[in-house]
């Protein structure tokens, strides 16, 4: 068996953000384009503490409380933000929401 | 020079009224009204103040203010006046009352903000003339077009959104060339001072002039421009007529009796003094253009329909005199010029405030709804008789001192090497004399075509008063002009002086 | 005593000002009558005194200068309300509040009963000023103030009824029409004086008459400034090409006709050149374009003042006939002789306008004279006096018009050359012709009109006394010009009254050389003329009383000349096809609506469009889609990174 190195942790966190990123892009539920924020978020976290713990600098750590705490301050707002479209429109679905367009 | 000296206690005294206003009920329209007026009679009375302190033999600047603004680009507040500024600060601070207390009975709605905006741009226009730093005189020069611009839009007639927007963006647009030739003349300047940038008058004034011709050159561009959409110099006059037809009564006083003098002032407080080199290679050029103002303006004016719009283009006209003496660069054009800014002012105002009394009595503008009226409305016959008059440029009143120094001087210009400028220029009047005349007769002479109009009620006592003022200076200036003609000699010579050199 | 004088010429204009303000609120028209007539009384007193103060000085003396204040003051430009008192200007000055005088007066009678009575003494009183102004400046400015003055008030006073119609138009058209002319001829006035300023440095008499001769200027130069002062002249004069207005301007009340149109105003243009005579005798082209616009202008309105039915109209033309004379004196060198049919025409002219005035008012505002007849009758002072006022104008001999006409004629014959001399002649045939047909057709013979409908009455006092003053002054008002050669040497008061302004004149015009023509030669061209003129007045008056059937014969056989000259040759017609309609036309339809609205306008708002359309198509790139925004900040970024990596 093959040493675990960083890069098979960097190669993890990859794959979990694009994974988000597409869910992002594609997906039409609002609640699933949240989670995949999360995914997004929690990629960047995996990724932080893999360079903290190889590197042996605790700042990746610190960082990752950060980002923690931004992402669960996000999604309560978000959430709120979701459940205020849904009681107007009754619907999650994305494509529905454009008031932005020209 | 920290302390707060006249001139800005003249700036100040309109802002802080308009600011009391603020926090008046919107129902309270007669104290709005009257603190409105007293706002502006304060800062009358301060430069009035300053009039009588003025020493007359000296063209520099006096009482100058220097405080410092933004340190790091060394751009100060700095005010003060010399005898052209005083002469169109005083212009200003005589008008502005006058449109006020003539719009006390005319503004029915939003009464508030109208005196407020009034008065803010009061503040904005005297800051113009009073700037002696280049980013400072910017800030008012963009200043003044907001009040117009809603004055305009809110209380104007019935294209006012259009007009309103083109006179913004118009004058805007040369505006920000100028703002792009302050900045590349900043720091010219600051180069010379060792500074990185400045934006002082004085300084610029003894540094601008020794740059390269050609960048002079385009800098007088730049600055010519602005000041020429200000004006207005044909080509860039269609704002002009739009503006002033769908303007408020005191927002067309205001308009031609000021506004178009910031124009002029600019071509000869910074144009003539930064780049004289450029001045003398374009004048031949502008002067041309100026004469097809005058002779184009004319003509165009003889075959309007809509009264306003004939006052508007006659100011084109006008104008077009002033900016002719400006660049003939001779002491008897160059006084001409000044004293013919006022004139304008008075006179075309006088001519708008008529407009507007009988606009608002018939609720029409259209010439040939009237007719025969001179029965009716004796007094305002009378009154647009004389305004006329004053306008046509008859000796004994103030237009024909204007007109006759310009046309002098510019005959004998070395700049302007023809006789043929002056003398193209002088069939003006022949013009002049036809539009207002005819106008004038079609509107007060004959028959009472119009039925409707055998009720029109004549000037009230306010409206006489709002004349009254007017008219006095109409007849000082045209009788004996030397009271005004020694305000700004001095300051003319020694411009002079700069620029032939 | 002399420092005050200029109040001379500024007591009408307190008249004006108080006639103007409290004028509407006076009830009774005497006051107002007489306040105005008083305050150029006074005038006249004043003028009169100044004319002694100079009479006792010796002859090289005569002028002395009065300033009232400083006007304009730039740089080295420097005029004042400055009056000059000499014997050019104090003649003039006599003549105006002499004349005016009367005609104040006789106004008080004509006016009565007028609802805007006060208004019109106001205005009077205005040009009154005004004309003092042009005539007592001491520099061109001031001039020129009374010179655009007196034009403002015969604006005002032509167009005094506004509301009424006036042949195929309306008197303000008339007015209009006045100021507009006339301006064209100021614009003349301007050039001319902005080259003198430029040539001399200043636009003072002093300065400049002084400095001609001395100062290195080109003839050419002063040709041009004669013809652009000339321009003015023709334009204020009414002479070819701008005499246009003057028929048109008899739309104002008669009283107005006799003072500014007959007998001052319209002589601003003579008395101007006669002031210029230094500029105007350096150059001959000026001179010789001066005298021969002058004789043409004069036999060109007298052979249409022939065949006019209207009586101002016929005096309208007979003033523009006589002013041609005046400036044929002034192209010739005959200042002194131009100024002298000035005044003679004042009187005799004013008396006839006066006359017609009385005339109109009797029977009823009619002013067609096929329509009068037998008036002698019914107004015997008028009749009378209107004689005496033909027979100077006509030329009768030892009337003052005969003198005065006499001398033009003859210095047109000895300096002009004879062609000069037989159309004056002829002009002075025709001029007997209509004058007496007019009196004829108006006063003698039987009525024409319907006598149990009209009937005319004689004016009352205050109308008839200035008449009879001014016939008075038609007949001897010549006599202190007689001709040398018949009265001996210096009989012509006059002209040793005035010879001394044109010293200077005389000295440098090319004219210097005197022909010694014999008096021999005088005696005969006066005898033609008189005869010519006799015969002429004869032939009028047995046409139209007992041979009325060969005025018919004579229209009907020359009907084309006949249709010619009764439209005035259509020159207003002309005027206004070439030059009105066109500018006209031009400034609506090319310069406003094509050029201004649609090609500067235009473009910019085309550019406003221009802006329009790039927003419109950059603004759909605002999709609203989160998700695609998301996708397209992924996509730079990513981007970005391969770019970074690429590179290092």
């Amino acid at each position: 068996m093959s040493e675990i190195t960083i890069n098979h942790y960097l190669a993890l966190s990859s794959f979990m953000f694009v994974i988000g990123a597409v869910g992002v892009i594609t997906r039409r539920n609002a609640i699933v384009v949240f989670m995949c924020i999360e995914l997004m978020l929690n990629a960047a976290n995996l990724a932080l503490v893999a360079f903290s713990s190889f590197l042996g600098d605790v700042q990746g750590q610190v960082f990752v409380f950060f980002v923690m705490t931004v992402a669960a301050a996000e999604a309560a707002v978000g959430l709120a933000i979701i459940i205020a479209i849904f009681r107007n429109k009754q619907s999650l679905n994305i494509d529905e929401l454009n008031l932005f367009k020209w | 020079m920290n302390q707060i000296g006249l001139i800005s206690w003249a700036l100040i005294a309109p802002l802080l009224f308009g600011i009391i206003i603020l926090f008046i009920k919107r129902e309270s329209e007669k104290l709005i009204k009257y603190i409105s007026f007293f706002g502006a009679l304060i800062s009358f009375a301060i430069f009035f103040a300053i009039y009588l302190k003025f020493d007359k033999t000296i063209g520099d600047f006096q009482f100058i203010e220097e405080h410092v603004w933004i340190s790091a680009l060394n751009i100060k507040y700095k005010v003060g006046i010399d005898g052209l500024s005083l002469l169109l600060g005083l212009l200003t601070v005589f008008i502005t009352p006058i449109a006020i207390f003539s719009s006390f009975d005319y503004i029915k709605h939003k009464v508030k903000e109208y005196y407020i905006l009034l008065l803010f741009l009061e503040v904005g226009m005297l800051g113009v003339f009073v700037s002696l730093d280049m980013f400072l005189f910017y800030v008012f020069w963009e200043a003044m077009l907001i009040p117009m611009y809603f004055l305009i839009g809110i209380w104007g007639g019935e294209q006012r959104i259009y007009a309103s927007i083109k006179f913004f963006i118009y004058t805007m647009t040369g505006s920000l060339l100028m703002l792009i030739a302050i900045i590349w003349a900043g720091i010219e300047t600051g180069k010379s001072l060792q500074q990185g940038f400045t934006s002082d008058f004085v300084e610029m004034s003894k540094y601008l002039p020794m740059l390269d011709p050609n960048v002079q050159k385009l800098l007088f561009l730049a600055f010519a421009l602005s000041f020429a959409i200000k004006v207005p110099l044909f080509p860039f006059h269609t704002w002009l007529p739009d503006a002033h037809v769908q303007a408020p009564t005191a927002g067309s006083v205001i308009l031609a009796g000021i506004l178009l003098k910031m124009g002029t002032y600019g071509l000869m407080r910074f144009c003539l003094n930064y780049f004289p080199a450029a001045t003398i290679y374009f004048a031949p050029y502008i002067s041309i253009l100026a004469i097809i103002g005058i002779v184009y303006g004319a003509l165009v004016a003889m075959v309007q329909t809509d009264m306003k719009k004939l006052v508007a283009y006659s100011s084109v006209s006008h104008l077009g005199f002033v900016v002719l003496g400006i660049f003939a660069l001779t002491p008897e054009a160059m006084q001409g010029a000044a004293i013919q800014m006022a004139n304008h002012g008075l006179s075309t105002g006088a001519l708008f405030l008529l407009v507007g009394f009988i606009y608002e009595r018939a609720h029409t503008k259209e010439i040939a709804k009237y007719g025969g009226i001179a029965k009716i409305v004796p007094f305002f016959a009378f009154s647009l008789l004389f305004a006329s008059l004053s306008s046509i440029g008859l000796p004994g009143l103030n237009g024909f001192i204007g007109e006759f120094l310009i046309l002098l001087g510019a005959f004998k210009s070395n700049v302007l090497s023809s006789h043929w400028y002056a003398i193209l220029a002088s069939t003006g009047v022949i013009f002049a004399a036809v539009y207002l005349l005819w106008m004038y007769q079609r509107v007060c002479f004959g028959d009472v075509k119009n039925q409707e109009l055998k009720h029109l009620e004549d000037l009230n006592k306010k409206d006489l008063i709002s004349l009254f003022f007017l008219f006095v200076f109409i007849v000082w200036i045209g009788l004996y002009p030397n009271t005004f003609l020694q305000i700004s000699e001095a300051s003319i010579e020694k411009l002079i002086m700069t620029v032939v050199k | 005593m002399n420092d005050y004088l200029f109040l001379a010429i500024w007591l009408p204009l307190l008249g004006f000002v108080f006639n103007g303000i409290f004028g509407s609120k006076i009830k009774t028209e005497k006051i107002i009558g007489v306040i105005a007539s008083g305050a150029v009384f006074i005038s006249f007193a004043m003028f009169v005194y100044a004319f002694f103060q100079l009479i006792e000085k010796p002859v090289e003396e005569r002028s002395f200068v009065v300033t009232f204040f400083e006007w304009i003051k730039v740089g080295s430009f420097r005029v004042s309300f400055s009056y000059l008192f000499d014997q050019l200007s104090l003649t003039m000055a006599l003549i105006v509040t002499g004349v005016g005088f009367l005609i104040h007066v006789y106004s008080i009678g004509y006016m009565h009963g007028d609802k805007s009575f006060w208004r019109f003494f106001a205005y009077l009183n205005l040009f009154i000023f005004m004309m003092l102004n042009l005539v007592m400046a001491d520099n061109f400015v001031l001039m020129f103030l009374g010179w655009e003055g007196v034009g403002l008030c015969s604006y005002l006073l032509i167009g005094f009824w506004y509301d009424r119609k006036f042949e195929k138009s309306t008197t303000a058209d008339a007015a209009k029409k006045a100021f507009i002319v006339n301006r064209i001829g100021d614009f003349g006035f301007l050039v001319g004086m902005f080259l003198l300023y430029y040539y001399f440095g200043s636009l003072n008499f002093k300065d400049i008459f002084g400095a001609i001769g001395s100062v290195e200027i080109s003839k050419d130069i002063y040709t041009f400034i004669g013809l652009a002062l000339f321009l003015g002249a023709a334009g204020k004069s009414a002479q070819i090409p701008l005499y246009v207005w003057l028929p048109d301007a008899m739309a104002g009340p008669t009283p107005v006709s006799a003072l500014i149109h007959a007998a001052t105003m319209v002589t601003a243009g003579v008395y101007m050149c006669a002031r210029a005579a230094t500029i105007f005798v350096l150059s001959p082209i000026a001179m010789t374009v001066i005298a021969v616009i002058g004789i043409t202008t004069a036999m060109f309105a007298a052979s249409i003042g022939l065949v006019q039915t209207d009586i101002k109209k016929v005096l309208a033309y007979s003033t523009i006939s006589q002013l041609g004379y005046m400036f044929l004196a002034i192209g010739v060198g005959a200042f002194a002789s131009a100024i002298f049919h000035v005044m003679t025409h004042a009187f005799f002219k004013a008396l006839l306008f006066l006359g017609a005035g009385s005339v109109i008012h009797a029977m009823h505002e009619e002013q067609n004279i096929l329509k009068y007849g037998g008036l002698k009758k019914y107004m015997p002072t008028t009749s009378k006096v209107f004689l005496i006022g033909s027979l100077a104008i006509a030329g009768f001999p030892g009337f003052s018009g005969f003198f005065s006409k006499d001398e033009i004629l003859w210095h047109s014959y000895a300096n002009g050359g004879i062609i000069f001399w037989v159309i004056g002649v002829i002009t002075a045939a025709l001029t007997a012709l209509y004058t007496f047909r007019l009196f004829t057709l108006t006063f003698l013979d039987k009525p024409r009109f319907d006598v149990s409908k009209i009937h005319p009455h004689e004016s009352p006092k205050v109308m008839t006394m200035p008449l009879i003053i001014l016939a008075f002054l038609s007949i001897v008002g010549g006599f202190i010009g007689v001709p040398e050669f018949i009265f001996g040497e210096g009989s012509n008061k006059f002209a040793l009254w005035l010879d001394p302004v044109f010293e200077k004149a005389k000295i440098l015009s090319f004219h210097g050389h005197h022909i010694e023509h014999s008096h021999i030669t005088e005696l005969i061209l006066m005898s033609i003329a008189i005869i010519i003129s006799l015969s002429f007045m004869y032939f009028a008056y047995k046409m139209y009383t007992d041979k009325k059937e060969l005025a018919q014969k004579i229209a009907n056989r020359y009907k084309i000349t006949y249709a010619v000259l009764q439209n005035k040759y259509f020159v207003d017609e002309m005027y206004e096809a070439i030059i009105v309609n066109p500018i006209v036309i031009l400034s609506e339809k090319f310069l406003w609506k094509i050029n201004d609205v649609k090609i500067i306008d235009g473009f910019i708002n085309y550019l406003a469009d221009l802006v329009e359309k790039i927003s419109s198509s950059v603004k759909r790139m605002q999709f609203g889609y989160a998700q695609i925004y998301a996708f397209v900040i992924l996509f730079a970024v990513s981007l970005s990174l391969l770019f970074l990596i690429i590179n290092s």
